[in-house]
């Protein structure tokens, strides 16, 4: 067993150095060298530059003339330092609730309207940045009315944002949230 | 369910078989030192590598001198992980200013990424530097990862070996397995994930002011290259606490293809490098078939039970054609489902939803997978060493009902290693199972529960069998960090990992010195169907009859919870 610990000390170093500390700097050397923006998190600027978040990370909308993204379990809801599902049974009792909860609030927005299941579920990561086309759409009206747009106008800005799957049957169609927003915001400035 | 769903399930799992095949062929020319194109490059790390840790890399060394420098190095790597995670708050490259983690997560943590389990009671991006990220956490990742392919590599030299001695050098088939498939797999593979958006920094994150004029505190991390290895290695920890639902580690449907395949592809290459290197091709695709059939039936399982009408949206009226909640937009039913049956059926751990979350008979598919003893395909080496003691089991009870003694790729099976191959399948279900039955009665553990009932037996049941089989997914309402769940679980994690490691190795010293025999007229054809259909029930029968009543008690009653709550809400 002795004779297995120089060998066993020396690798582990050995390994340390190569995987621990090579591998990582020399992809994130390639990284940043050859693909800054994803590398630093695919971050969105406004004009003046400043970040605005990053293009993959849900944010929390609650103003009318925003798409609102789904519930969030992250911290107080899409805290992006502390990623979190709410990790509820299928059967537990402040699940049920809460999801009677926000789609009451969602019918009295539209009442007699057919509600999508991610609108009242809560994502994996708490930081889900997309909401199903569905969803988007069924927020047209409510947007359209806080900006004093017609809903046709509202609407065309998000089919304009609905990304189909992969080869179409590879992921789900899905409409980033942030994207639509700042996209509503650049087709109507004046808008909010 | 629609036909898309069924397509993309199908086409993820068929690829991780179909590019692990021409990858097992690489990995067997690497574990028996035959020239790879990768020669030039690395022929001089690997003799430098043997040089300063003074091993000849061709001398044999027998089981038990194996199993000892794998335990001497693992031994090594456990404590080096411990000291860095107690003393990060000191360490450089700590830009998040984390202070050192406690003497129980620390335990727990070293012993779940030595084991290639992965468990993680914390939070990633709330607990750990980006120094414990690469040096604690990424090395191990490799070489847990290479640890389990080495016993593959012994075993299946044991079968070729007549009346030999060894069954191969530890020191080398680590270093060549890391060198030659992990390392310039992970390369590859980190830089690709980069370019499709998952993040390679140094910072700790960035502050952006959000569009209604908040703030957004974004974390970042040097998550690419430890993702790739994190997959690949079917480690499954995640850099962040939602691992691979979080955005940063899976920001779109391309890249959950890419790392859901990348889950099982080393898992499948060693069934197939096994084959080629114990000449027994035909015979280990028997094993592969074996496998994907019940791996395909667990992603189906899933599949099936999340397009179920969930209670909590059949109350809210809400539509009800797949269960959402922990779900992502972008993966939906179909790729959380995929993912779930190729993180459990490999020994993985990784996920893109939350377990907690499944449906009840989602999360019974995904626990079932995990207590058959993480073969379909497992860790890298470690899944086709247990698939071959199932085998051995197998020949065993058909040689019973004949009355012949067993044999199995030329090696007569007989009493030592039949003894060895019970230990290393009853390990499992005693820790498994031991364990959950104590934490169910004792006040400590059930402070950490989320929910009681079904649901909190699920959450028990589910850490110990993920612990165990070295897995490392969690019902995530668990709350585990503190002292019994850690304390514990770094047990289990260890049990499951090394006892059966050492009856592996134990019976690839006893079939190495055996005669290679030709097989006979009486010999029982181990490549075709019939073989296919009674190592299935050996594995159901083993892993399914000993769990039954644990079940009975958590997922299966909350399904008919279910069952009965949609009813009564209709």
């Amino acid at each position: 067993m002795l004779s297995h610990l120089r060998p066993a000390f020396v690798s582990m170093g050995l390994f340390t150095l190569l995987l621990g500390l090579a591998y990582p700097l020399a992809v994130t050397g390639v990284g940043q060298a050859v693909f800054p923006a994803q590398a630093n998190g695919s971050l969105l600027r406004d004009a003046k530059g400043a970040v605005v978040g990053s293009a993959l990370i849900g944010q929390p909308f609650a103003r009318a003339e925003y798409l609102h993204p789904r519930p969030s379990a992250a911290g107080n809801g899409y805290d992006a330092s502390a990623s979190s599902g709410s990790n509820m049974g299928p059967l537990n009792d402040k699940l049920i609730e809460r999801e009677k909860t926000d789609a009451d609030a969602l019918r009295a927005e539209s009442p007699g309207a057919a509600i999508p299941a991610d609108a009242v579920t809560a994502s994996a990561s708490g930081l889900d940045p997309d909401i199903s086309p569905a969803y988007a759409r069924l927020q047209a009206a409510r947007v359209a009315k806080a900006r004093g747009l017609s809903k046709a106008a509202v609407l065309a800005v998000v089919e304009s944002q609905v990304k189909p799957p992969l080869l179409g049957f590879i992921g789900q169609p899905r409409v980033n949230v942030l994207a639509a927003n700042r996209a509503l915001d650049a087709r109507f400035p004046k808008g909010g | 369910m629609t036909w898309q769903g069924w397509a993309e399930i199908a086409l993820t799992l068929g690829l991780a078989v179909g590019v692990g095949w021409p990858l097992g062929v690489y990995m067997s020319r690497v574990w028996n030192g035959e020239r790879t194109w990768l020669d030039p490059v690395l022929r001089p790390v690997e003799k430098a590598f043997h040089r300063a840790c003074g091993v000849d890399p061709n001398k044999s060394q027998t089981w038990f001198g194996y199993a000892g420098a794998l335990l001497a190095f693992n031994a090594v790597g456990f404590l080096f992980v411990y000291a860095v995670l107690r003393l990060q708050g000191v360490l450089p490259l700590n830009p998040q200013g984390f202070a050192g983690v406690s003497p129980h997560l620390a335990f727990n943590t070293a012993a779940s990424f030595v084991t290639n389990t992965n468990w993680q009671s914390y939070g990633g991006e709330t607990t750990m530097s980006t120094l414990s990220q690469m040096l604690a956490l990424t090395v191990q990742n490799f070489v847990s990862a290479a640890t389990g392919a080495t016993i593959a590599a012994a075993l299946a030299r044991a079968f070729v070996a007549n009346r030999g001695e060894g069954v191969g050098n530890f020191w080398s088939d680590l270093v060549r397995t890391t060198l030659y498939v992990l390392l310039p797999l992970c390369l590859v593979m980190a830089i690709v994930l980069v370019a499709l958006g998952v993040p390679q920094t140094l910072a700790a994150g960035v502050t952006a002011h959000t569009l209604e004029g908040g703030e957004q505190k974004i974390s970042l991390f040097a998550t690419a290259s430890q993702l790739a290895i994190k997959q690949l290695g079917i480690n499954g920890g995640g850099i962040f606490n939602v691992n691979s639902a979080h955005p940063f580690e899976n920001p779109s449907p391309l890249t959950n293809l890419i790392t859901a395949v990348s889950i099982n592809v080393l898992g499948w290459a060693a069934f197939f490098a096994f084959g080629r290197t114990a000449k027994a091709r035909k015979d280990i695709r028997a094993l592969v078939a074996a496998g994907v059939l019940l791996l395909a039936a667990g992603a189906a399982g899933v599949y099936a039970a999340e397009t179920r009408p969930a209670p909590a949206q059949v109350a809210a009226h809400v539509d009800t054609s797949v269960n959402m909640e922990g779900k992502e937009v972008r993966f939906g039913a179909p790729s959380t489902a995929a993912w779930a049956a190729m993180t459990t059926g490999a020994s993985n751990g990784s996920v893109n939803g939350m377990h907690s979350s499944l449906m009840p008979l989602g999360g019974a598919v995904a626990m079932f997978l995990m207590q058959l003893g993480e073969i379909l395909p497992g860790g890298i080496g470690s899944g086709i060493a247990i698939m071959v003691v199932m085998a051995l089991l197998a020949v065993f009870v058909a040689g019973l009902m004949v009355g012949r003694t067993p044999e199995y790729l030329g090696k007569k099976v007989e009493a030592r290693e039949i003894q060895l191959s019970m230990l290393a399948v009853l390990i499992v279900p005693l820790s498994m199972l031991g364990f959950s039955g104590v934490a169910a009665v004792l006040p400590e553990a059930l402070k950490g529960l989320m929910h009681s009932g079904p649901h909190g037996l699920s959450e028990i049941l589910y850490a110990y069998v993920s612990g165990t089989a070295n897995n490392g997914s969690a019902f995530g309402g668990l709350s585990a960090n503190a002292p019994w769940w850690n304390t514990t679980l770094g047990v289990a994690m260890m049990l499951g990992r090394f006892v059966p490691m050492i009856a592996v190795l134990a019976i690839a010293g006893a079939l190495a010195a055996k005669p290679k025999l030709a097989p006979t007229a009486g010999t029982l054809p181990t490549d075709g169907g019939l073989f296919i259909g009674l190592l299935i029930g050996v594995i159901l029968i083993l892993g399914g009859l000993q769990f039954f009543p644990a079940m009975a008690l958590g997922p299966i009653v909350e399904h008919f919870q279910a069952l009965a709550a949609v009813a009564a809400l209709h």
